[in-house]
């Protein structure tokens, strides 16, 4: 007998499973660097990470650690720049490499059956490289000019202005580079940041991908000697000096959007509220459903997307409601936001949505481990931060058991409105 | 290689399904054979427009978003000018809730005013967002009609202008519908843990009643030859000189489109690319240049773009960009170079078929073509490509008057 389906009847709903994460390997080198290696996939490719505290923080003279990292692949001692893009590219091979605020990331990504052609190619530059200054020109006026561009978008100078408004613009979390700051490094400069960052003493690895076997031998070859041994230098503290104002404006002529940031300094992975403000952000705007999302497009059509984060930092960390509305609806925008935020503070949220989020929730971390490549970036922002899966593991804990009140009582100590700060970067002051 | 089922459903739909037990995860995709090739050239930005009022609502269910938020679901969408892709991740044990939210979405829209209101608003604030309020962001607003007199590829996907958007009516919203919206002009693609009777089971279940609806046969007038070079020069509030180079390239389809791809490559892929190491680093006349095809199923475009440093002249930029297209032209290509674009590909390949997501999307546009399989080809296809198949096609494309050049002066 066939039953007529009824499409008003959602299917069952099955509760979400459990999250599984697996454990890295964990291996040291002879010189003491920490390598963790996932081990996974479907796939014969490898990644390898290697993580050095060379951030911003650590840099005396802007664009210094962005541009040492930069550099590395601009020549070394045994490859001009050209000779070794040309290898690397002809294996299938590449390189990421990216500057934080906190630590420097050089990545390989390769094809399993090159690794012996490229790994090699890893090592020279991280070991070896040597900043021509031909290459640094050209490097510089490149980035010179895409910052120029980047200036002209609203939601780049919103971005960059408004960490220094929470931090202070001296603070490496609260600074922001400038055109003429571009310029001003030179090769030894970078040699001298290298020297002092790049080293065995500063470094973990973290690999990922189907592993074949022979590689921690390889890796132990490549980076595991005392050739490469340097003094760990000290992390200076900085003052934060936060605006007095709370709000902001910059004027960008003739722009048809607003950029508007909303929020203010909070803290680190570590601090006994961060696992619910990551549920109670997701409700405000951590999601296609959230209160920001459904309210300010899907209701007022007054923009394409505006969402909030809780960023942790190694030291601090802050909360950011972010979005670009049409410039006619600014005003409107920023009393929408405020009212969300204190919506979250006055009502309780309801079961049903609550549930909702828990299990949406779920699947996101069902979707952030899946694969060697995501287990691998998960467990590395751990690290960096000094944790391991047992954060993860009672965040998983939190989604699943935190409630309306514990909600409301975050809410109330951290989103209200008068506390935070406010940036709008558009048309005309409002 | 990427193995896969493959059945259709009386009603026309084409399902194909790869099983993937690696991972608890399982994505789905379904693609819509309509693009913005398919609109009026009075209605342009429809088919874009449609895909976001596709998420309000459907005949049973008030909202889309949420029931599939509810079981951990996570979806997007994305419209271009050849067809419209909506996907989603959920995991496997909730799949149910995909085909039903799916499926009466299929059936019928809600076609609510609100939702119709609101959402000509956000795409509107999407137009705004990425092509207007950034620097070159109407580039190809401008390169499009410069290039293409006839076929609807002149227009983009955004539209030609917020008005035609603002403009728009639900008559015309449920005849787009009716049109386009339907099994026979569809293809879902499962991958995951699942398998294939129980897809099947649930592909009867779900979408089995659906009618047939129209397929999209499609009549587009092809544009005809290019016979003189084309340029447009625009003072913009732009802080450098940017040039955009737009050549007639050959359809998807067709023999040459491998040789086509792997040109773009040797110019342009990594930072041995020719363009890099000559225009950028020798020479010093821009700060960064790419080559790269539009991936078009119909006829597209081959283009080059890049910034010029501050004080370089257009005329020198286009010189030296000029004695490389001559260079790919007029002289074989080396082995060793043609091996390092053919391995990037096959690099690519490996690393694409990680995530279920990706697999699903690159089966059902493959099957759009005509034949999923055809992804298994492609590293073959790639390979077979010789130096003289590389200089043929590029003296096809190279021709000056099959070009269509656009200036930006900074103000």
């Amino acid at each position: 007998m066939t039953t007529i389906l009824n499409r008003k009847i959602q299917p069952a709903v099955q509760p979400p499973g459990r999250v599984e994460f697996p454990r890295p390997e964990i291996f040291e080198l002879s010189n003491g660097i920490k390598v963790y290696q996932f081990n996974s996939g479907t796939q014969d490719v490898i990644s390898i990470e290697m993580v050095f505290g060379a951030g911003s923080w650590f840099q005396t003279k802007p664009f210094t650690a962005m541009a040492t990292n930069l550099m590395l692949r601009e020549g070394t001692r045994n490859y001009t720049a050209k000779a070794l893009s040309e290898s690397l590219d002809f294996f299938g091979a590449h390189f990421e490499n990216t500057t934080e605020r906190d630590n420097a990331y050089v990545s390989l990504y390769s094809l399993n059956k090159h690794l012996d052609d490229t790994l090699p190619l890893l090592s020279e530059i991280i070991k070896n490289p040597l900043f021509p200054e031909s290459e640094l020109e050209v490097l510089a006026s490149k980035q010179r000019q895409m910052l120029e561009v980047n200036r002209q978008k609203v939601n780049f100078l919103a971005r960059t202005h408004f960490n220094s408004i929470i931090f202070g613009d001296e603070h490496p979390y609260g600074s922001f580079l400038g055109p003429d700051d571009i310029p001003r490094v030179s090769s030894s400069d970078l040699a001298s940041f290298h020297a002092s960052r790049y080293h065995s003493g500063n470094c973990i690895i973290v690999v990922a991908g189907l592993v074949k076997p022979g590689l921690l031998n390889n890796l132990e070859e490549k980076f595991g000697g005392s050739d490469w041994i340097g003094k760990p230098t000290g992390r200076l503290s900085y003052d934060i000096s936060a605006s007095i104002q709370k709000e902001h404006f910059i004027v960008k002529e003739g722009a048809s959007q607003s950029a508007i940031r909303m929020g203010c300094r909070m803290f680190s992975r570590s601090h006994p509220d961060f696992s619910g403000m990551k549920v109670l952000n997701a409700i405000l705007g951590g999601y296609f459903g959230s209160r920001l999302m459904s309210n300010l497009r899907e209701d007022k059509g007054y923009t394409y997307g505006i969402g909030s984060a809780v960023v942790p930092l190694r030291d601090s960390g802050y909360f950011v409601i972010s979005g670009e509305v049409g410039a006619e609806f600014t005003s409107e925008a920023l009393t929408e936001i405020k009212s969300e935020l204190t919506r979250l503070c006055n009502e309780q949220i309801n079961e049903s949505e609550l549930s909702l989020v828990r299990n949406y929730l779920a699947g996101e971390m069902l979707r952030a481990v899946d694969g060697p490549f995501a287990q691998a970036g998960l467990y590395r922002e751990l690290l960096e931060d000094g944790l391991d899966i047992t954060h993860f593991e009672e965040m998983i804990d939190t989604v699943q058991h935190i409630n309306a009140q514990q909600l409301q009582d975050l809410a109330i100590r951290y989103f209200n409105p008068e506390d935070l700060y406010t940036l709008v970067v558009g048309p005309e002051k409002i | 290689m990427i193995e896969f089922d493959r059945f259709t459903l009386d009603n026309g739909l084409r399902v194909v399904v790869h099983r993937d037990t690696s991972t608890p995860i399982v994505a789905m995709n379904i693609l819509y054979n309509v693009g913005s090739r398919d609109e009026h050239p009075d209605r342009t930005g429809f088919a874009h427009l449609f895909e976001h009022l596709m998420f309000g609502g459907s005949i049973n269910i008030p909202r889309y978003d949420e029931p599939l938020e509810r079981v951990g679901g996570e979806n997007n969408a994305f419209t271009n000018n050849d067809f419209t892709n909506y996907y989603l991740t959920v995991p496997g044990h909730n799949l149910e809730t995909a085909f039903w939210l799916e499926s009466d979405r299929m059936l019928n829209l809600a076609f609510s005013a609100k939702s119709f209101d609101v959402q000509r608003n956000v795409v509107v604030e999407e137009f705004r967002q990425n092509y207007l309020n950034q620097p070159y962001g109407d580039a190809w607003l401008l390169l499009r009609p410069l290039a293409y007199k006839v076929h609807p590829y002149r227009w983009a996907t955004i539209g030609i202008d917020p008005s035609h958007i603002e403009q728009a009516g639900m008559d015309e919203v449920r005849d787009f519908y009716e049109r386009f919206y339907n099994p026979c002009n569809a293809i879902l693609v499962l991958a995951g843990n699942v398998e294939t009777a129980h897809v099947k089971e649930l592909a009867e279940k779900w979408f089995g009643v659906i009618p047939q609806g129209r397929k999209n046969e499609r009549n587009l007038r092809s544009e005809p030859p290019q016979t003189e070079a084309r340029s447009l020069t625009v003072d913009s509030d732009v802080p450098y000189d940017a040039l955009y180079k737009a050549w007639h390239m050959c359809s998807r389809m067709e023999d040459g489109f491998f040789a086509t791809d792997l040109i773009s490559d040797i110019l342009s892929a990594g930072q041995s690319g020719r363009l890099n190491q000559q225009l950028v680093k020798n020479l010093r006349l821009f700060s960064d240049i790419s080559a790269f095809i539009s991936g078009d199923t119909d006829a597209g475009l081959f283009v080059i773009t890049g910034k010029l440093i501050k004080g370089v002249s257009f005329s020198e930029a286009e010189t030296a960009l000029q004695v490389e297209i001559d260079k790919i032209c007029n002289q074989a290509v080396d082995e060793m170079e043609l091996q390092k674009v053919k391995n990037r590909v096959e690099a690519m390949m490996e690393f694409s078929e990680m995530r279920v997501l990706d697999k699903a999307m690159n089966l059902a546009y493959f099957e759009l073509l005509g034949d999923a399989s055809l992804v298994n080809d492609l590293v073959n296809k790639y390979a077979s490509v010789t130096t003289t198949d590389i200089t043929a096609e590029a003296r096809k494309i190279f021709r000056p008057e099959n070009c269509s050049t656009l200036c930006y002066k900074s103000k």
